[in-house]
């Protein structure tokens, strides 16, 4: 009894200390928060708030169709009101809210005490904020963009759509994109590299696989959509024809890209979604789930099929038969993930127990609605029903199904189901209810029918309809339950607000959970854990129910403060055996200030004042490498401290940290991106009706040539040093990363010179426009690796890099590697492909 | 579950009883494509109401059911068959019965030769926001309407001059793209002489809700002396 006693108190002190190190602090410092918790919060909340204008949105276009030829809303506003609901529904909320859950939750599941990027999660949630509140402001002043959230060209080039209100839309969702791909990096590298003791693969919760999925899916299926809108704000504002069909571009290739994101936006929205499901059902059904690694397989394969089904939002474009019918059935092959998640589930309620709660409530609806939503995405799937129906109010119906049914009903069941974990009360029973049957009913009543419209013949994005066509009945029936479903979302928001002060106190676990996020204290502390337990099953608070005491009385591993050092565990990516200790970045003020300069820079560029672009980009730049310079064996982590005994060691002083997976893992979504342009390029070659390729390359071979070679040198230098390291040699060190960035360097030099002794006109043709941004994107990269090899040659001149923290330039190798690989893969197909080509 | 849905799906049959009817439906078609793809759609229909009837009521059975005890074996059984059957099976015959529908059928709706018999051409071009409809081989250019032969297979020949169109005569046929540079070929057919609405299904900027074709379908005869009355003109 004493020692128990002992050790409460012990537990005590240490939640004190542990909270000097890991507190957030308030007022204006509250702005350097990088903590995943808090950070988390902000996207849901703030997602939440765009979800609320979204719908009121709705609520006007709902008005003004409630009747035939009204005009209430003029046809200009409509199209900026559709276009935004669109746009602020899939960028705005859907997208960061579920990012947000992911961010909360993740790392308190697997049982570290922070994402493993702190720093980059706090400016993904700047970029989104900054990149929304300039969205947003478009619809303020009056000019949001107008030409539907697919932006099609050539409505949204500079003759169909002058003005700034489409280039609102490229910057401002560019740059919430770059939020969505650093979460979707910071995710992967998450759930991969710092897992607790013993967590082995096999032994995530559900969720976790559900988010390492959706992370990779937006790691490989945005950086399309990234260049297609750098493409079309490029021939807006510097007249570099990509889509303009005259000079030899391809209005169809924009349609590609976007879809080539479009389609695997649906599902990751939709996955985590699942995996909110997928984690509330076995809980109340009181027995492990059904399947795991059926429902593992189910999910990967989803996220494989999602990516060759793009065309099937493109069958009335005239493409050639065959490729319809591959697509038609990759797209219902989707279906058989999808079945296979959906009788694992009802299998786990067949065997299991299940209690009633609020949650379940929306998880049948969920059921229901997301059915119905499969149901005519399989009809639609099929060729000639999607001649017929595309762009009616029948897709319309089809992917509001899919969407609230796949991703608002499991929200909002996931929303009631954490409510305790977030403000450590329970929601009320019945306004709950009553939340849920107005929202069912509502949502049923407006879509439902809706299939009808669209089937009577009624087009998409109209913003009136004569009378007389048998629309006017359907029409009032979904604008009045429109009205129903805003009433029930009130009532869930009025549920929530209160329970926040009227709610009974939830007690620990109250749901009898398996997971660990319910080991924390509720609301959590900022990290998480006192000490982070062994962890090698799947339901540890079902095998050890007193898990949350041990935890918080310091008896499991790493509770260790007194150095004053965030940390949590590194493990390895399958068996989830420690292999370091991660040490974390704290608060700091560089990503609120970056992201500003960011939004600084999209601002000069929406209003197209690029001295004050140049400005932003230099002050980026500053900022960005001040960052980088804050790092590893930097000051707080003072470079002698050797773990305690029996601990492995810090990341720093290892060859594969965490920064090194973060490496790796943005330059697969930067080959996204760079295979993305090479698919341009071919694309445009084959398909353009007007390509003009001039008689010889443009470019000289020989500057090129060089070029190239001094690139692979210094890549090769760099991989040299990187080997010595690793055998512990550092003679020389700074003298040889300042001589790779001289070589470095020279390149960048040949390559500028060859451009500007080429003949290159961007503005003339679509063949010298891509060839343009292939070098800009050369550029970057070589510019790029320069400068942070003379960045590492000052940080050993520092003394924060050498043998004895070798970690930083390990980290730099992959970018080097992945240049030259780029340049040579361009050589090939700019340079040597179209000389292949015309020989042939 | 009941009470929410006996009211949409009240509003539902109701308003199908009254509404295929619609001059713009197509469920109310007037040409053999359309016909087919009704036909289609209530056959999905059908199909797609009993699977979803089948699982929600399996789903709430499962939750309400009292379970007796299983060995570890048993509910390993239980559950593979399940995932098995509703999550392989079932989506795999669905899949291929569809499949064997759709893709003939729509390779029967694209404008191949017809043997022994010449395809009239119409060319249609998009502009913001009216139709121009040509007749090749005359003079004859109409503005946002458009004449066709009854009982026969017409090749519609479109293009846009500036943004991206539709064009899409619901009860006739499906859809088709109007893209500037490229030309599209839809076939339709009507079946017998009427008067239908065509309208531009692509968003194509501010006036796009009020982009309409009137289709004016004759008999055979009358088609040809509609012609050259006009050419006469």
């Amino acid at each position: 009894m004493n020692t128990n006693n002992e050790i409460r108190k012990a537990g005590a002190v240490l939640q004190d200390e542990f909270l000097q190190v890991w507190g957030n602090p308030s007022g204006w410092r509250a702005l350097t928060i990088v903590n995943h918790t808090t950070v988390g919060i902000r996207f849901m909340v703030t997602g939440g708030i765009f979800f609320l204008i979204g719908g009121l949105i709705a609520m006007l276009m709902r008005t003004q169709l409630a009747l035939p030829e009204q005009d209430i809303i003029e046809p200009k506003l409509y199209d900026q009101l559709f276009t935004m609901h669109g746009t602020v529904m899939m960028f705005l909320f859907a997208v960061p809210v579920l990012e947000g859950l992911a961010m909360y939750l993740i790392p308190k599941m697997i049982g570290a005490r922070d994402l493993v990027f702190p720093r980059l999660s706090a400016f993904g949630y700047w970029c989104y904020l900054f990149g929304s509140l300039i969205l947003m402001s478009s619809l303020v002043l009056g000019i949001a963009p107008a030409a539907g959230w697919f932006m099609y060209t050539p409505l949204t080039n500079d003759v169909y759509s002058p003005g700034p209100n489409v280039d609102f839309w490229l910057l401002g969702v560019t740059f919430i994109e770059i939020s969505a791909v650093s979460a979707g990096i910071e995710l992967t590298v998450s759930i991969l590299r710092t897992r607790t003791s013993g967590m082995a693969l096999l032994h995530m919760p559900l969720l976790c696989w559900y988010i390492l999925i959706m992370a990779l899916m937006i790691v490989f299926g945005f950086p399309p959509l990234i260049l297609g809108s750098i493409l079309l704000e490029l021939e807006r504002a510097a007249g570099m024809p990509f889509f303009d069909v005259a000079r030899g571009g391809d209005p169809i290739l924009w349609q590609h890209l976007f879809w080539l994101f479009g389609h695997p936006e649906v599902y990751i929205i939709f996955l985590p979604a699942a995996g909110i499901v997928s984690t509330l059902l076995p809980v109340f059904s009181r027995q492990p789930i059904v399947g795991y690694r059926w429902i593992v397989l189910a999910i990967i394969s989803t996220g494989f099929i999602s990516f060759g089904l793009w065309v099937h939002h493109m069958f009335t474009i005239g493409i050639p038969q065959l490729a319809q019918a591959f697509f038609s059935m990759a797209s219902m092959l989707v279906a058989i993930p999808t079945g296979i998640q959906l009788f694992a589930w009802l299998a786990t309620l067949w065997t299991g127990r299940p209690v009633y709660h609020v949650p379940m409530l929306w998880l049948v609806g969920f059921l229901f609605i997301f059915m119905i939503g499969g149901l005519t995405g399989v009809m639609l799937a099929l060729v000639p029903f999607n001649w017929q129906v595309h762009d009616t109010h029948f897709v319309v119906a089809h992917l509001h199904y899919v969407m609230v049914g796949g991703m608002l009903f499991p929200l909002i069941a996931g929303l009631y189901y954490w409510l305790p974990h977030f403000s450590g009360r329970m929601p009320s029973d019945k306004l709950a209810r009553w939340g849920f049957w107005m929202t069912f009913v509502g949502f049923n009543t407006t879509f439902l029918v809706m299939h009808l419209t669209g089937l009577l013949g009624m087009p998409r994005r109209v913003y009136t309809y004569p009378a007389g066509l048998g629309w006017e009945l359907p029409n009032s029936v979904s604008s009045m339950g429109g009205f129903i479903m805003a009433m029930g979302i009130s009532m869930v928001l009025l549920d929530i607000v209160l329970h926040f002060r009227f709610g009974r106190p939830a007690g620990a676990n109250p749901w009898q959970a398996d997971t660990l996020e319910w080991a924390t204290d509720t609301p959590p502390q900022p990290y998480n854990f006192i000490s982070l337990p062994d962890c090698p099953m799947r339901h540890p608070m079902w095998d050890s129910p007193d898990l949350q005491a041990t935890i918080a009385d310091g008896r499991h591993g790493l509770s260790e403060i007194d150095h004053g050092r965030r940390e949590t565990w590194g493990s390895d990516p399958v068996s989830g055996a420690i292999r370091e200790i991660i040490h974390l970045p704290g608060n700091s003020w560089l990503p609120f200030f970056s992201a500003l300069a960011l939004s600084g820079l999209c601002i000069s560029l929406l209003i197209r004042t690029y001295s004050m672009a140049l400005i932003a980009v230099i002050a980026s730049l500053v900022l960005l490498l001040r960052w980088s310079w804050k790092n590893g064996a930097f000051l707080e982590a003072d470079s002698d401290s050797a773990a305690k005994s029996g601990y492995p060691q810090l990341h720093s002083r290892t060859f594969d940290g965490p920064g090194l997976w973060g490496m790796v893992v943005t330059l697969l979504a930067d080959g996204a991106l760079f295979l993305s342009i090479l698919f341009g390029w071919l694309y445009l070659r084959i398909v353009a009706p007007n390509w003009q390729a001039p008689e010889t390359v443009p470019l000289a071979w020989q500057p090129l040539l060089i070029s190239g070679v001094l690139l692979t040198i210094a890549t090769f230098w760099h991989h040299f040093i990187v080997r010595r390291l690793r055998e512990g040699r550092d003679d020389h060190l700074q003298g040889q990363l300042w001589s790779i960035a001289a070589v470095g360097l020279a390149h960048c030099c040949a390559l500028i010179w060859a451009w500007s002794s080429s003949s290159l006109v961007t503005t003339q043709t679509a063949h010298d426009a891509v060839i343009a941004v292939i070098l800009m994107y050369q550029l970057f990269h070589s510019g790029l690796a320069v400068i942070m090899t003379a960045l590492q040659a000052m940080r050993v001149a520092y003394g924060y890099v050498g043998k004895g923290a070798p970690y930083e330039i390990a980290v730099v190798k992959p970018w080097w590697l992945y240049t030259t690989a780029v340049y040579w893969l361009s050589f090939l197909t700019v340079i040597l492909l179209p000389i292949a080509w015309r020989s042939a | 579950m009941m009470p929410s849905l006996t009211l949409p799906s009240l509003i539902i049959t109701l308003s199908l009883l009254s509404g295929c009817s619609g001059p713009q439906s197509i469920l109310n078609p007037a040409g053999p494509s359309a016909l087919a793809v009704s036909r289609l759609w209530w056959g999905m229909f059908g199909f797609s109401v009993a699977v979803l009837l089948a699982v929600m009521a399996l789903w709430i059975y499962a939750m309400r059911r009292n379970p007796r005890s299983l060995t570890e074996a048993q509910a390993d059984r239980i559950n593979r068959n399940w995932i098995i059957g509703g999550g392989l099976v079932l989506p795999i015959i669905g899949i291929v019965a569809l499949l064997s529908f759709g893709i003939p059928m729509g390779y029967r709706m694209l404008p191949l030769p017809v043997a022994g018999q010449s395809v009239p051409r119409i060319d249609v071009i998009g502009h913001q926001w009216w139709w121009e409809v040509r007749y090749p081989d005359t003079d004859i250019v109409l503005i946002n309407e458009l004449h066709l032969p009854a009982g026969t297979p017409v090749d519609i020949h479109v293009t846009s001059s500036d943004v991206i169109h539709s064009f899409w005569v619901p009860r006739l046929a499906g859809k088709i793209d109007m893209i500037p540079d490229r030309t599209n070929v839809l076939r339709i057919e009507a079946d017998a002489p009427g008067q239908f609405l065509g309208k531009c299904a692509e968003f194509c900027g501010v006036g796009h809700a009020h982009m309409m074709l009137e289709v004016q379908v004759h008999t055979p005869e009358d088609f040809e002396s509609w012609l050259e009355e006009y050419e006469y003109e």
